[in-house]
Formats: C-alpha cells, structure tokens, sequence
C-alpha cells in the first residue's frame, strides 16, 4: 500500500527541458510539494503514530491467535474436566498454562477457550468488513456513478435499509436459522450493515465524477468500465477504507453482543460472546468467566477502533 | 515613500506628512516552515513600509511570500508549522511580535484590517450579513443590536449595495461575488481602521466587477485616509491603484519602485521579465517573451540570488552572493527616490 | 442523416455564418471516411448552428418536476476555420464553457447542431462519433485536477491508445508517449512520475501532451493558462502557438483573459449569457469593438502600464450579471447597458453586420448583436 518510491522521488526532480537549471517544482504556498501520493502521505503519518503502532501490534497478535491458536495454547478449548468444575480459580501467575485464567462452569481452560475464540470474533468481524465493503462500494458507486433514476431507487433502498435497527434485524434474521454457522452470521450481519458504506461511496463517486481527469477520458470516448475502474475507484476508496476500519471494530462487538443474546454462533461454537453469555450465570461465584472473555472483546474492539481512527486521521486529515 | 532604508540605507524618507514613524514597518522579517521536505524559507528579509494614506502594492507569483508577509503581520500564521526567527513588524513604531496576544488583538481587530481572496469561504454561510457586520460593533464598542443593525446597513450602504436596508438580513449566499467582496470590504471597514491589507481582493472576481471592487476600495482609501497593502500577482491591476510597488520572488523584494518608474524602467530581470511575458491588449505581439524555468523550491533556494537560474544576465557573482537591495539611481548617479533593485547589474538592467 | 434545407434556413436567420456544406453519409464507413478526410487551410472545418443548451431547474425528490432552465447557452453559430484560433471571451456565467463541454459531446445539446466536415457530430454514434473524438482534444483549465493522481504520467498520455488502439500499435506506444513528453517540452524519462511530482505548468504540458497523443484536428482549449503563473504562461502560450504551426492545429481558445486571448487569436466572439455579442477578427473585436459590452468588458482590463491607462476611457458597469435561469427580455446586456432604450426590451438584436456600417469596408463592418452598434476604441489612449 505505501508507495516509497514516490516520497522518495519527489526530492530528486530536476529540471524540466525547457528549464537549463535545477530548479523544482514549486507552485503554492509556504510548504512546497503538499500534493504528495495519499498513501506515502498517510504512511508518513501512520508511522508517527503511536496509536497505530500500538493497535497495529495488538491486531497483529490477534491475528496470530485466530489463525494458529495452538501457538498460544496445548489445551484444547473442548476439553471438559468436571472436576475443575467451579474450583478451578485464576492463576494469574500461570502465563499460558490452562489454568491461567481459571476454568468455568463445565470445567473447560478458559484460556484456552479464549485464544480458540479469537477466530470465530475475527473472522465474523473481517467476514463482514468485506462483504459490507464490496456490497456497499457496487451499491454506492452504481449510484454515484449513473444518477438520475437508478440513484434516487438505489439511494431509497438504502434508506430502507438504514431504517432497520441493525442489532433487531439481526435478531429476528437470525433466529430463522438453526444452524448459526459463522457463514450465516457474517452473511446476516452483512445484509444489514452495507448501508453506511454505500452512503460514503457514493458520496465520493459523486465528488471524483466530476474531476476533470474524468471529463478528460470521457472526452476521450473510454467506456463505463475504464472510467470507474481506472478513474473514479481508485481515487474515491480513500473514505471508504477509513469507514471500513472503524465500522470493523463495531461487527465484532456486534457478534459478540448476538452469541451473548443466543442468537449468534450456534452453542458448540467458541465464541466470546457465547462464553460472555454463560458466564453472567456464574458471575457471583466464578466472575472471572464472565471478565476475562469480556475484556478479551473489549481489547479487540478497541484496537480495531483505534487502527480505524489512526487510518482516518491519516488518509483523510481534513476530518480531524 | 521608502522601503528600502533598511538594506539600502538610502535616507530619502518624504517626511512632508508627518514627522513620526509610517504606519507599518516591517523590518528584516523571515518567515520559515517546517516541513517533511526541510524548512521552506517563505520569506527572507523582507523590508518595506507603508503610511496613512498610501497603497503600497506587493506583487508576486505563488510561492514569492508576499502572502505570507501580509499573514505574519496580522499574526494569522499557523505556528506551527510556522515560525519567524527574526524581524520587526512595527506598527506606529512598536514591534508587533513582542506584544502579548491580547494587545496584538486589539490593533488586529480595530487598527488593522484584512480582506481576503475569497469572500464566500470568508462569510459564515448560517449568519445573516448584517448580523455579521453588525457583530463587529457589538463586540468592539458594545453596542445594542439595534443599534448594530442600523450601523449595519450604512456601511453596506457605504461599499454601495443596493437596497442595503432590504439585503441587510439576506444571508452570503444571496449575494454575487461582486456584492460578497463588498460586504467583505464593509467588514474590513466597519472599525475604521487605519491599515487594510487586501489579499487578492479581486482575482476571483469578473474583469467588469473586478473593476468596480477596485474603484470602490481606492474611494474608500482616499476618504478614510488609510494605509492599503494590496498583495496581487496581477500587472494590471496594481497598474490601476498602486502609489508604490514592491515586487517579491522567492520570499525576498527584489524590486521597490514608484509604480509609473516600474513599468516605464524596470531594473530587476525579473520584473523586466514580467512585463515582457504578458500581452499587450491594445496591440498584437508576436512571440511572448517567456521566463524559462520555473519558480524555485522554497526547501532549497538557489545559493545568491534566487532568480539566477531563470535570469539571462547571470553571471558567476549572481551564484555566489546574494545581492541586496541596492538603491537605483540615474545613469548620471542622481537619485531616483524610493527605487531599489537587488540586482548585481541593475545599472545594466535599468539602463540598457 | 442531416438535412440541408433546415441549415440554410438557419443560417439565413444568423447571417453571419457560411451556408453548411453537409455530408450525407449512409454507412458508418462512409460517416468514418468523411471524418477522416483532410480538410484545406482556411476551409471551415467546424461550423455551429444555433447551439442550445438548457439545464433544467428541477424540484422534488422522487418525482422531479421541471420548474425552469438555465439557459447555459441560447442559440449560438460560428465557424472555425482549418489552422486558426478562434478565442472565445466572456465572464464567468456566459456560457463559454458550456460550449466547449458541447462541442466535446460531454452534454447533450438542446438544440442545434455542429458539423465536423460537414457532419451533425450531435447525431452521430457508434464508430463515427469514436472517430470525432479523436479529431477533437480538450486541454483543460485546472491542471492540478485534469491529470489522474493515481495514474503515471505514462499510463495518462498512454491510455489514450488504449481507448483508441488503432493509432499507436501496442509495441509503440512507450517510445510514442515519449515523443510526446519531447515535444512538450518535458523530459522523457519523466514518464514514470506521478502528477503530483510536477509544477502547475509542467502539468498543463502534460494536458497538452495528452491532448497531441491522437493528431487530433481540433484542440479546444478551456482557459488552459488561467491557473498558472504569468511568468509560466507565457511559456505555455508559446508552446501551444509552436504545436500550432507544428501539427496544423485548430484551436478553439476560451478565455476571459482578453489579452491572452488578443494574444493567440486570429479571430474573436465575445459571450455574454450564452448568447454571442459580437464576433470579428482580431483587430475588429479590439481596436474597433462596436457591441456595448466588449466595449465595457475592454475597457475594465486593467492594462500593466499606468501611462497608458491614464489616457483610456473607462466604462464601469453597474451590477452584475443576471442569472441564466431568468434573463431579461430582447437583448441580455440591457439591464447594464448605458444605451438601453425600449427597443432593446423588446427585440432580440440578431448577430449581423450592423445595417450602418453594411457598405463600408471599415473593421466596423463586423457582426455585432445590439441595435445601436457603433465603433469606439477604449483600449488604445485617447
């Protein structure tokens, strides 16, 4: 994504032919060469960042952790031991161990369970970032891009859409299925959440169809395709990456808020917000079946947010 | 009518008027901005000064600092990534930059006034105009709303917009361009003060509206008696209003000259450039004559004089040493008041 | 496909223009072999005949309800000769680029109709109309937004062969675009930059590099220099003169910089609420305007030399320009207009050689829409 080599060249830009010295360019105002790539621009600043820093490192780790749990832990999140049914308190000595952070109800490592969830949460969360993002971008661009009729019915429809309470949908979407797979949950959460971004997409289609470079390759004769994939995306998917980022953070909450309601993976999943769910039974005698899935999606939120808002501040300053 | 005792130290001050100070002096002035590429050195040593009563007009490309300069003087600079290092920008002979910022406040709101390029951006959109004006009175000399609302509507009477008492509570967007600068006019005017600076006042106004804003400022100047600082890229407009001209290239005056002497003699490359690069409207030319290269970079102005790489005068010293600004005088040594080139071959330039 | 007798009667209610040679082609092949063929020095290439544009006021969200029009351009003809430049000049609203957006086939036009030899290009489709583009190139104002910023400089000038592959084979296309750059002046090794790596006036070259890319016939020019330094217009302006000679341009130049446009123009119209007041040469336009507002709108230029503005006449107009959604009655200039009488109301002054100067052959004797033309020269000293 960060393009190096254009921050880099900018230094180094001699003359043109028609001038014989060295002079560079230099058109507007007291800070020359402003007009920088947005990407080096935004990975300048990024870098700078602690916040970016901070959440890139978390992400990173959670990551790691949804993708080779067996990293983390040897214990197996199913493993049930009765036995440790209830006794089995913290051990926050016990880095890594099973029972580091205590076991619950049914006796099962709850850092175990903890690290094997991160992938159900990430991948719903990611899932859904997608689909919302290729679903939305088409919606808002088709929109943006024709006008006139097709906009005011796609513009309608998304209101429609808006209207709809996101997590009530999802309920009652939801609790048609039986089998609550992540697939189901990613495509539910999907169906209802691709509105925002059709609103910024389109907004931005709108903004950079009227740039003359996109006057200039219809002047040209370039057909539809070739201005909105080479023209208008490339140029429009600044916001809608930022609005991406941030709303990511929000669909993992969003799953994790469905499993704690029942209505998100089915039972057998490993979830967060299932464990979340069955540990509010326990909460006088064992909170810390409840705290530690808690906090567990609670950090992921949070880092999520904070990438988002890094990237934001970055790619689009004028919002700061 | 000097600018140019501070480098030049040709002591020719028309001290006719009033044996104090001139109303604005600014004095060595540097501005700089930190930027990822390096500092931008977007004014460096600038001197020039302005009295009751006189428009002092300062020309420039993008990029030549003449905004800048008329920013640090409001003390509107972003610092940062702004900073001055050095200089004075003295205003009745007290340094503004050593004021604190309540005083500096005071002189900004009702002794120095700025008008800007474009008014529209310039004009809150969800505020009536005459709520806008009016604020000003109310805020300075605490007057009642009504009272405000009539004060109001006579200056919009004054920058001549018509049926001012029927418009005074239409909001900016009602207004054409024209009629926008005007109320912007009105704004600059409404605490009577004793310096305007106009950035760009016209440029992005039509050329038969452009002419009325200009008229209309001139008028204003001459009756209140003011000092205008007009900042402009534009020849022809500072043909029209200017008393004296201070041309700047790459955050340096490279030229001073009463405006007829200017455009009659220049004795800057630069300026003499400029002129021949535009066309004449009252004849057909034949090929432009055109200034090669480009405007410098601000990270890394060229080492002497700044123009050197563009000029087709110059010679090993122009690399090397930066030329100050050098009074100009007549091929016989008389003395040409207010004339300064920073030039090491001004006397070939002015003189063939 | 277009009809004859329609033009010439059009064009005897506009008299200044020439009878419209039409082609009648049947095929596309013969549409695209008309298109093609070359065209004499001096023989008008495009000719417009009352060119209408409106853009319609809707209200409502759902249901839209047309509630008036801008009338962006209301019935405008002239002609552009093969190797001239003709300026168009007029303040911001009159309609001048609306006609180049028109000519370029980006809008649709209301009415009227413009023949590229002899061709109605608003009817034409398909491979026809493909080919019309490539003859006719735009540069643009705003060379800080006329250039993709996430495109090379290679990739902008080259994708002009991508759209239309049959002027550059794919192998040649590199060494083509770096010709290009060669002739506008840039180094060809720039090819791989970004816009953004190059000055305002290094960019409005690239513009032009882009616009040369397919020899087009016809370059139309919409106030190409207008965002640019005055010590880097010059260059550009003697740039776009050279490519001129070079390649046998035609230029259509739309300005509201009068001097530039004095500048670069064989001949002139001077717009005003999209209609044209009046057209000439050079010299006639300048030194002999006879129209009220091209005697105003000359006489506001501000001239860099305060010797010679001492001696000019100055006509300040009052007011500003009435909206296009509503203009006034007869002519459009009268509601600022120091001659209005009552005839101007009601008449609508129709764009000829003023019946006073009909038989002389002074540089007056140019067409000039207002009922009481006569000569004054408010650009040279008195």
């Amino acid at each position: 994504m960060p393009d190096k080599t254009i921050e880099k060249t900018v230094d180094a830009l001699p003359g043109d032919t028609a001038s014989t010295a060295g002079v560079v360019v230099t058109d507007s105002g007291p800070a020359p060469e402003k007009a920088r790539s947005l990407w080096s621009d935004a990975w300048h600043d990024l870098r700078r960042n602690p916040l970016f820093l901070v959440s890139t490192v978390l992400i990173v780790f959670l990551l790691v952790m949804a993708i080779w749990p067996g990293l983390f832990t040897s214990a197996s999140p199913r493993d049930a031991d009765l036995a440790k049914h209830y006794l089995g308190k913290p051990n926050w000595s016990h880095f890594f161990a099973p029972d580091w952070f205590g076991y619950d109800v049914q006796g099962r490592s709850i850092y175990a369970r903890v690290v094997y969830g991160a992938r159900a949460s990430i991948t719903v969360g990611v899932g859904v970032t997608v689909a919302v993002t290729v679903l939305g971008t088409v919606i808002g661009m088709i929109a943006g891009y024709f006008g006139g009729w097709t906009d005011t019915l796609l513009s309608r429809l998304t209101d429609i859409f808006l209207g709809i309470p996101f997590l009530l949908g999802a309920l009652v979407i939801l609790n048609s299925f039986d089998d609550r797979t992540v697939m189901v949950v990613i495509m539910a959460l999907a169906f209802l959440g691709w509105t925002q971004i059709a609103r910024v997409a389109r907004g931005a289609v709108i903004t950079v169809k009227q740039a003359d470079y996109v006057v200039a390759a219809k002047a040209l004769g370039a057909s539809t395709s070739r201005i909105m994939f080479r023209h208008i995306l490339p140029n429009a998917v600044a916001p809608i990456i930022v609005v991406a980022t941030i709303a990511l953070g929000g669909y993992i909450a969003a799953e994790a808020t469905l499993s704690f309601l029942g209505v998100g993976l089915g039972d057998t999943a490993v979830s967060w917000g299932g464990d979340v769910a069955r540990g509010r039974e326990q909460l006088r005698i064992a909170p810390h079946t409840l705290i530690v899935p808690s906090v567990m999606v609670s950090i992921t939120v949070l880092s999520f947010l904070m990438f988002g808002d890094a990237v934001r501040n970055a790619l689009d300053p004028k919002l700061r | 009518m000097t600018i140019i005792e501070e480098t030049a130290g040709s002591p020719a001050p028309d001290a006719s008027r009033d044996a104090d100070r001139p109303l604005l002096e600014v004095r060595d002035l540097h501005v700089e901005f930190h930027t990822r590429d390096g500092i931008a050195k977007a004014v460096n040593g600038v001197n020039y000064s302005v009295d009751a009563g006189e428009t002092l007009a300062v020309l420039g490309e993008s990029g030549s600092g003449k905004s800048v300069t008329a920013q640090a003087i409001m003390g509107i600079l972003d610092m940062p990534p702004g900073r001055i290092p050095q200089g004075e920008i003295l205003f009745r002979g007290q340094d503004m930059l050593k004021m604190s910022g309540e005083e500096r406040r005071k002189i900004r709101g009702n002794k120095i006034a700025m008008i800007f390029q474009d008014a529209l951006s310039s004009l809150n959109p969800v505020l009536s105009v005459g709520y806008q004006l009016g604020e000003m009175f109310r805020v300075h000399q605490g007057l009642s709303k009504k009272e405000a609302k009539a004060k109001s509507i006579e200056l919009m009477d004054r920058v001549k917009i018509p049926a001012a008492a029927a418009r005074v509570n239409d909001y900016p967007h009602q207004f054409s361009g024209g009629m926008r600068q005007r109320i912007m006019i009105a704004m600059a005017l409404a605490l009577e003060p004793d310096l305007i600076i106009a950035d760009e006042p016209t440029t992005a106004l039509d050329v038969t509206v452009q002419a009325q804003v200009m008229d209309l400022l001139a008028e204003l100047q001459r009756e209140y008696h003011m000092g205008l600082i007009l900042i402009t890229h534009d020849l022809g407009v500072v043909a029209d209003v200017a008393d004296k001209i201070a041309v700047m290239y790459a955050g340096r005056i490279v030229e001073t000259a009463p405006v007829h002497e200017l455009y009659k003699r220049p004795a800057h490359p630069y300026t003499k450039g400029l002129l021949d690069s535009i066309p004449r409207l009252d004849q057909k030319g034949q090929e432009l004559y055109a200034i090669k290269g480009l405007p410098p970079n601000l990270t890394r102005i060229p080492s002497g004089c700044a123009f050197n790489p563009r000029c087709p005068q110059a010679q090993d010293v122009c690399r090397t040493d930066v030329p100050p600004l050098f009074p100009v005088t007549e091929r016989d040594g008389g003395a040409l008041a207010g004339r300064g080139s920073a030039c090491h071959f001004w006397k070939e330039t002015i003189h063939g | 496909m277009a009809e004859p007798e329609k033009t010439s009667e059009a064009v005897d209610a506009t008299p200044n223009v020439a009878r419209v040679e039409t082609v009648d082609a049947a095929t596309e092949e013969q549409a695209v072999a008309a298109i093609d063929a070359p065209v004499e020095r001096g023989e008008p290439i495009l000719q417009v005949r009352n060119l209408v544009k409106h853009f319609p006021l809707t209200q409502g969200i759902l249901l839209k309800r047309q509630v008036g029009a801008v009338k962006a351009v209301d019935g405008i003809s002239f002609d552009l000769y093969q190797g001239e430049t003709l300026g168009i000049v007029g303040e911001s609203g009159c309609g001048k680029s609306t006609v180049a957006k028109l000519l370029m086939m980006l809008e649709k036009a209301t009415a009227g109709e413009v023949f590229y030899k002899g061709q109605d290009i608003t009817k034409l489709s398909g491979r026809a109309l493909k080919a019309v583009r490539r003859n006719i190139q735009m540069v643009f104002q705003d060379p800080y937004t006329s250039l993709n910023p996430r495109m090379t400089v290679g990739d902008i000038i080259g994708e002009t062969f991508e759209i239309h592959p049959e002027v550059a084979p794919k192998g040649d296309r590199r060494r083509r675009v770096q010709e290009l750059l060669d002739v506008v002046g840039l180094n060809p090794e720039y090819i791989n930059r970004y816009p953004h790596q190059f000055s305002g006036g290094q960019r409005q070259r690239i513009g032009i590099a882009r616009g040369l890319a397919l020899n087009p016939e016809i370059i139309i020019c919409d106030e190409p220099v207008s965002a640019l330094d005055v010590s880097v217009q010059a260059q550009v302006i003697n740039l776009m003169e050279k490519l001129q000679d070079e390649f046998n341009l035609s230029y259509l130049f739309i300005a509201h910089d009068l001097s530039i446009v004095r500048h670069i123009s064989d001949r002139v119209g001077v717009m005003y609420l999209g209609k044209m007041a009046e057209i000439g040469t050079d010299t006639q336009i300048y030194d002999h305007p006879t129209h009220p507002y091209t005697q105003a709108l000359l006489s506001a230029v501000p001239v860099p030399d305060p010797e010679a503005r001492e001696g000019r006449e100055r006509i300040i107009l009052t007011g500003d320009v009435p909206s296009p959604a509503n203009p006034p009655s007869g002519c459009r200039f009268r509601t600022r207009c120091w001659k209005a009488q009552d005839k101007c109301a009601q008449e609508v002054p129709l764009l000829a050689v003023p019946e006073r100067f009909k038989t002389s052959d002074s540089p007056a004797a140019h067409e000039s829409a207002c009922h009481f033309a006569e000569e004054k020269d408010v650009v040279h000293a008195a």
